[in-house]
């Protein structure tokens, strides 16, 4: 449509606050859902493994920050209060569309099947991980769960999404890229070029926010001035929604839509989740510093495992008995899991210099070559062979939200 | 065999590169329909279909993550930034992302198919905005392969190669000779070797190294110093990074002297590199200190134009200083 299409007359301005986007909401946090509400169509055996993937990421999440506080792991980030969002939408797509995610959905990575293994491997930086110990913990990636390796540079994944996804369309896959950041990350410029670009070129992506209130200390009060990040979507021209975070239900069922228009239609839609970041940004952070327990009290409140858990309750589907067991077992899976982990070796030297380029050219073989003669010098400065955690023990830096 | 200028070989290699493969896309702002402001990706539209060949939004960090994205997913994208002066908005994601991408997934994952064109370099009257040569800034950054080429011939099989290369390549295209620089190019699909330079005359006495659209005043110079019994071995770099440097230290070895010109300026350019390795590895061979003859270190001056750039003149009087120090 033409922007000159339709004139009038007379100097009337719209207001930036005219348009206010609802939040939809299906489940009651008492587990019981509201009269009328747009029920997905969700299934006991699928139902059962979002809620496994959300107790073990949970499990994941405490036993992850304790190892930090222990000085056995040098960083971390909680998902905590947001895995309805983070194991929500994963679970309504096709397990092969891909994810490119931001860096606290490993909700939807644990939905995938990555195994405790395969996190721990990463979170130690030991030979077995998949990143070659070349990045910071939480930075996961998985090619055969299609989920694309976590950069910790904000926004960036975003307009990726838009080629990966324009890829996917025009090689006739039939599948989608749902692409997933925070409100913060949706001020950079990344993301409004993702955005048109995607609406311009009518591709198959699924922008997902997490409205989660901070970026690191931030809160979306300074963030932005208008309606959250749901109306930005109508500048560009494609669908949006926003939804309660904390309600698995309405995750699920609106990512479900989402990606029929995606897939069906050839059409990028916008979700914004409200919810609430219960954990500290990382490891590095303290909250304490700009937001009040009172505040968090009351988020930790709406939590989305308890509302989940009550409504499996009632559909006859789980008991308190279950659930109480499937925390006990997942826990100690946890700890077994990073005890092995953390005693796996370093990567070897080799791998400082491939995957640079797909072969190293001469110069930096010249320089590694370099590197092993000092090493081999100075063995006890360098020690080689040793466990991974060594290297980044007591790191205390942090990174952006 | 055709004569062809250098924006006609380009084109001609996009065509060759997207016909021998359907998963190579081009695209960026103005380069659909209309074939790009320079006309480097005219009729590709017509050929190929818009799904191939197509518009963007102007949006350079859209493109390139964009681009990133399409690579990432196994498509061959050629993604052109208008001018190499506005590659900036970009920066993040050719430094951050395509040049870290295999690195950081430990090659779970690649942008190996991405090629970024862009035209760069003064001598069109261009000001500040549309002169710069940022090869250096993308030098420092490991992961990526950075190409110029210096007339029709080479850039066709360079950019062929770098289109099919695996790993992200910015393929920096020499604007002030894209139609002044005109000459016979084989018809069919060939390949330059990427990381590799070309040792174009022999000489005795010093080395002359350079790349781009300054080659052609490298040459100039050769032909002035050689007037005064001067011999010179002429090497184009052709490619920044990895850079071949036993070329170099071969040639440097057999001449005793080294001059390095490009048009961007001094410091921090990338000659610097080249002159630190080169003494390292050339040390006891070297008769004078390695000349460099580059712009200045101002921004792209517009009246200034004639003074700015490196010249043959400028380039015959550092070689004849270097001779007789």
């Amino acid at each position: 449509m033409s922007a000159l299409q339709h004139t009038v007359h007379t100097l009337e301005f719209i207001r930036g606050n005219e348009l206010a986007i609802p939040t939809c909401r299906i489940l009651k946090q008492d587990g019981t859902v509201y009269p009328g509400a747009a029920l997905p169509d969700l299934d006991r055996q699928k139902a059962l493994r979002i809620y496994d993937a959300m107790v073990r990421t949970r499990a994941l999440d405490e036993r992850m920050l304790a190892a930090q506080r222990q000085g056995r792991v040098s960083f971390y980030m909680q998902s905590t209060g947001e895995e309805a969002s983070t194991v929500g939408f994963a679970a309504a797509l096709n397990d092969a569309d891909m994810i490119m995610a931001q860096y606290r959905e490993q909700g939807a990575l644990m939905y995938r099947g990555f195994s405790i293994d395969e996190f721990m491997n990463q979170l130690f930086a030991n030979d077995l991980d998949y990143g070659m110990g070349r990045q910071m913990p939480v930075h996961y990636g998985s090619a055969k769960l299609h989920f694309m390796t976590i950069s910790s540079p904000l926004a960036t994944q975003i307009p990726q999404a838009t080629g990966y996804a324009y890829g996917q369309k025009i090689s006739k896959s039939g599948l989608c890229t749902v692409t997933v950041f925070g409100e913060g990350a949706a001020s950079e410029g990344d993301f409004h070029a993702a955005l048109n670009m995607a609406s311009v070129l009518k591709v198959p992506v699924i922008f997902f926010c997490r409205n989660n209130g901070y970026a690191i200390s931030t809160p979306s009060s300074e963030q932005f001035a208008a309606d959250g990040i749901a109306p930005r979507a109508l500048g560009y021209g494609m669908h949006t929604i926003r939804i309660d975070g904390n309600d698995i239900l309405a995750v699920y069922g609106a990512t479900l839509q989402a990606r029929r228009i995606a897939v069906e239609k050839n059409q990028p839609v916008l979700i914004e989740s409200m919810s609430y970041r219960l954990a500290a940004h990382s490891s590095s952070d303290d909250p304490s510093g700009y937001r009040s327990k009172k505040e968090e009290e009351k988020w930790r409140s709406k939590d989305p495992l308890q509302r989940m858990k009550k409504w499996l309750l009632l559909q006859g589907w789980w008991s308190e008995d279950q659930d109480k067991k499937c925390f006990e077992v997942v826990r100690k899976k946890m700890l077994t899991a990073m005890k092995v982990a953390e005693q796996r070796p370093a990567p070897t030297l080799d791998k400082l210099i491939s995957d640079v380029y797909d072969l190293p050219p001469p110069l930096l073989q010249e320089q590694l070559r370099q590197l092993q003669a000092h090493i081999a010098q100075y063995p006890q400065t360098y020690p080689q062979n040793t466990k991974a955690t060594d290297a980044g023990k007591n790191n205390t830096v942090g990174i952006r939200s | 065999m055709m004569k062809i200028n250098l924006l006609q070989a380009v084109n001609n290699a996009i065509d060759i590169a997207m016909a021998a493969n359907d998963k190579v896309l081009c695209f960026g702002e103005d380069v659909g329909g209309f074939g790009g402001v320079f006309r480097a990706t005219t009729h590709l539209q017509e050929k190929y279909g818009n799904e191939r060949c197509f518009n963007t939004p102007l949006v350079e960090q859209g493109i390139i993550g964009f681009a990133n994205g399409l690579a990432a997913q196994g498509q061959i994208p050629v993604a052109e930034i208008q001018f190499a002066d506005y590659i900036f908005p970009a920066f993040d994601q050719i430094v951050n992302e395509a040049a870290k991408f295999r690195y950081r997934s430990g090659n779970l994952f690649n942008v190996g198919g991405l090629t970024i064109r862009t035209p760069y370099g003064g001598g069109i009257a261009g000001g500040h905005y549309h002169s710069q040569s940022p090869e250096a800034y993308f030098a420092h950054t490991p992961g990526l392969v950075i190409v110029i080429p210096r007339n029709p011939y080479q850039a066709k099989g360079l950019l062929l190669a770098s289109i099919r290369d695996p790993n992200p390549v910015i393929f920096f295209e020499p604007k002030r000779i894209y139609r002044a620089s005109v000459g016979e190019v084989p018809k069919g699909d060939y390949e330059l070797p990427l990381s590799a330079c070309e040792v174009l005359r022999e000489g005795s006495d010093i080395s002359l190294l350079a790349w781009g659209a300054q080659m052609e005043y490298l040459e100039k110079a050769a032909d002035l110093a050689e007037k005064e019994g001067i011999s010179c071995e002429i090497i184009d770099l052709r490619t920044i990074l990895p850079w071949d440097r036993a070329t170099i230290v071969n040639s440097v070895k057999k001449t005793g002297r080294l001059l390095i010109s490009h048009e961007a300026p001094l410091t921090g350019g990338f000659a610097a590199e080249i002159a630190a390795s080169i003494q390292e590895q050339c040390f006891l061979s070297l008769e004078a200190p390695i000349a460099r003859v580059t712009g200045l270190d101002t921004p792209y001056p517009l009246a200034f134009e004639k003074a700015y750039i490196p010249d043959q003149f400028k380039i015959f009087e550092a070689i004849k200083h270097s001779v007789n120090y």
